[in-house]
């Protein structure tokens, strides 16, 4: 067994660990739907989906079904090959991107290999990224002109200019943090991020030393919202003007695909923005012995989590309810128990936080969607070219400078 | 045959269809899309040969920015399908032996240099060292192409303008 693990690597450590991976990814996909409605319907004063399951948690299951089963129409005069592959390339390219986020920094054991915490570990992870990323606009703009219809067309055009300009500004925006870091390996700019201003505020890179990037976080984050489609930039399906934009032409799991794809580019996002300016699975507290309690937190917010889940659930309204809801809460409970267990409790710190920092990431994805109006078309493409491009040249030239200041 | 030799075949083979799909298809998009399936290949190759830096950055500039502009274009000006027409005598009786002639000169070009060249690098070569050769050693080239290439953009610019006040 040994032998042939130390002959196929491949087989025996890569694989498992891309199935595990596009599983949780899938799976967090179809939950940032329901999150998503959820967190929106909240903002509006509105309840989001309550029927399916309890408090709506069978939605996504019953969304998948739906789509799998509806007619798959292709309009007429539509540019078969370019209709089909379309979604398939945004899916493709949206999931592959995953491949290169480091989720920690332990090093796990597969069949006597040991391997890092991500499916790999590139020297230039962050270009293959971006190379992905500029990929990208393909699906929107095939999408756009295969459906051989007026809005989408309009939608495709509208949405490649953008994903092109702001790009630039994306692109751009990381420079700052590549220079403090050094190199274009993600884990290496994560561990680079290691250590405290005096003794307590994290050196991650969002105030790092020696030119904090937050000029560079706001632009990063910006460009990426835009980059990704979303609102307060998603003029690509203004409904108002465009119907559903590129994807109107699209039914059926075809479109599912697309809205698969817009959600796994805001997680990749998400990912990125972690490891580029928050540190990545570091964790905010010191490693000193006064701050060990800190290694407790994330049995305490599973805990905490589970508990109020099983008090809320005994008293719900459906006896489903009554026994989702509690067993969920205990199975949190149970890993609140096994994040605490001696063994694991170094393992789980790198990826808990991590997975925390993306929430919050996602969440304000969320957060911004609900809350700001859309951007006129014209507007939009002044903001990138006009605002976020020069300013993100400016956050490379004073970051240059003042690394060049602090050497000598 | 090594993985490398097998996966050279590979991205070999899809870098010359995708160039010869792109010749023969006559919708525009489509052989946008072949272009840009050439170039993918082409950084798979860049990458077999160890050069990441380039290999990312063949996908990002070619594949991403500049064929993005190539299928806006085509959008734009909703292209319709390309017209054929048959082969005029003049190219049958001196174009196509003269590019006969010209394929197979360079494949014995090719194949000559080839046979005399030392083995390619086995470490990939790191950005490191590839932007300490490009910023201190060829800095002045460097610069100097980047200059040309902000002269074109703003050649393109004037011309574009001028007809405007027209």
């Amino acid at each position: 067994m040994n032998e042939f693990a130390a002959q196929h690597p491949i087989l025996l450590v890569a694989l498992p660990k891309i199935v595990v991976v596009l599983f949780v990814l899938l799976t967090a996909l179809a939950y940032l739907t329901w999150f998503e409605r959820k967190v929106v319907a909240h903002i509006q004063a509105r309840w989001g989906p309550y029927r399916v399951g309890p408090h709506g948690l069978l939605q996504p299951l019953a969304d998948g079904l739906k789509f799998l089963f509806k007619e798959d129409v292709t309009p007429a005069g539509a540019d078969k090959f370019a209709y089909f592959l379309a979604p398939f390339l945004a899916l493709a390219l949206a999931i592959t991107s995953i491949a290169v986020i480091p989720f920690g920094p332990k090093e796990i054991t597969i069949f006597g290999q040991s391997t890092p915490l991500a499916i790999t570990n590139l020297n230039i992870g962050l270009l293959i990224l971006f190379a992905i990323t500029s990929m990208g606009v393909y699906g929107v703009a095939l999408a756009g002109w295969s459906s051989n219809s007026k809005y989408p067309l309009l939608g495709g055009l509208r949405s490649s200019a953008q994903m092109v300009s702001y790009e630039l500004a994306l692109t751009m925006s990381v420079v700052g943090v590549i220079l403090m870091a050094g190199t274009f390996n993600l884990s290496e700019i994560v561990n680079a991020q290691q250590g405290f201003h005096w003794g307590f505020v994290p050196r991650w890179n969002l105030i790092g030393s020696p030119m904090p990037q937050v000029l560079g976080f706001m632009l990063f984050f910006t460009a990426a919202v835009a980059e990704t489609n979303r609102a307060p930039f998603d003029l690509a399906e203004a409904e108002s003007e465009l119907v559903a934009g590129f994807h109107t032409e699209y039914a059926s799991f075809k479109f599912a695909m697309f809205f698969m794809a817009e959600y796994a580019s805001m997680i990749t996002v998400s990912c990125l923005a972690t490891i580029l300016f928050f540190g990545g699975w570091l964790s905010p507290f010191p490693q000193t012995p006064f701050w060990a309690w800190t290694h407790y937190i994330s049995t305490l917010v599973f805990g905490v989590a589970g508990l109020a889940l099983i008090i809320h659930g005994v008293r719900y309204l459906t006896a489903f309810g009554r026994v989702v809801l509690p067993a969920m809460g205990l199975a949190l409970c149970a890993l609140a128990f096994l994040c605490s267990l001696g063994g694991v409790i170094e393992i789980i710190q790198g990826p808990f936080w991590f997975l925390l920092k993306i929430a919050i990431f996602l969440f304000i994805y969320v957060w911004v969607r609900g809350t700001l109006p859309r951007f006129r078309y014209d507007q939009l493409m002044g903001f990138g070219w006009k605002v976020l491009l020069p300013l993100s040249i400016l956050n490379v030239v004073i970051t240059s400078l003042a690394i060049v200041l602090t050497q000598r | 045959m090594t993985p490398q030799i097998a996966v050279f075949i590979v991205l070999a083979a899809v870098a010359v269809a995708g160039a010869v799909s792109l010749i023969l298809q006559r919708e525009p998009i489509h052989s946008a899309l072949s272009l840009i399936t050439v170039m993918v290949a082409l950084a798979g190759l860049y990458l077999l040969l160890g050069a990441e830096f380039v290999a990312a950055v063949q996908i990002i500039v070619y594949g991403g920015a500049i064929m993005v502009l190539f299928v806006f274009t085509i959008m734009l000006l909703n292209a319709g399908l390309e017209e054929r027409t048959n082969v005029s005598r003049m190219a049958r009786f001196v174009g196509v032996p003269l590019g006969i002639v010209f394929l197979i000169e360079v494949a014995y070009g090719i194949g000559r240099a080839t046979m005399h060249m030392a083995p390619p690098v086995a470490s990939p070569v790191s950005t490191r060292d590839l932007s300490n050769l490009l910023f201190r050693e060829y800095v002045f080239p460097f610069e100097l192409t980047s200059f040309l290439i902000l002269i074109a953009l703003l050649g393109a610019l004037v011309l574009a303008r001028r007809e405007d006040s027209n």
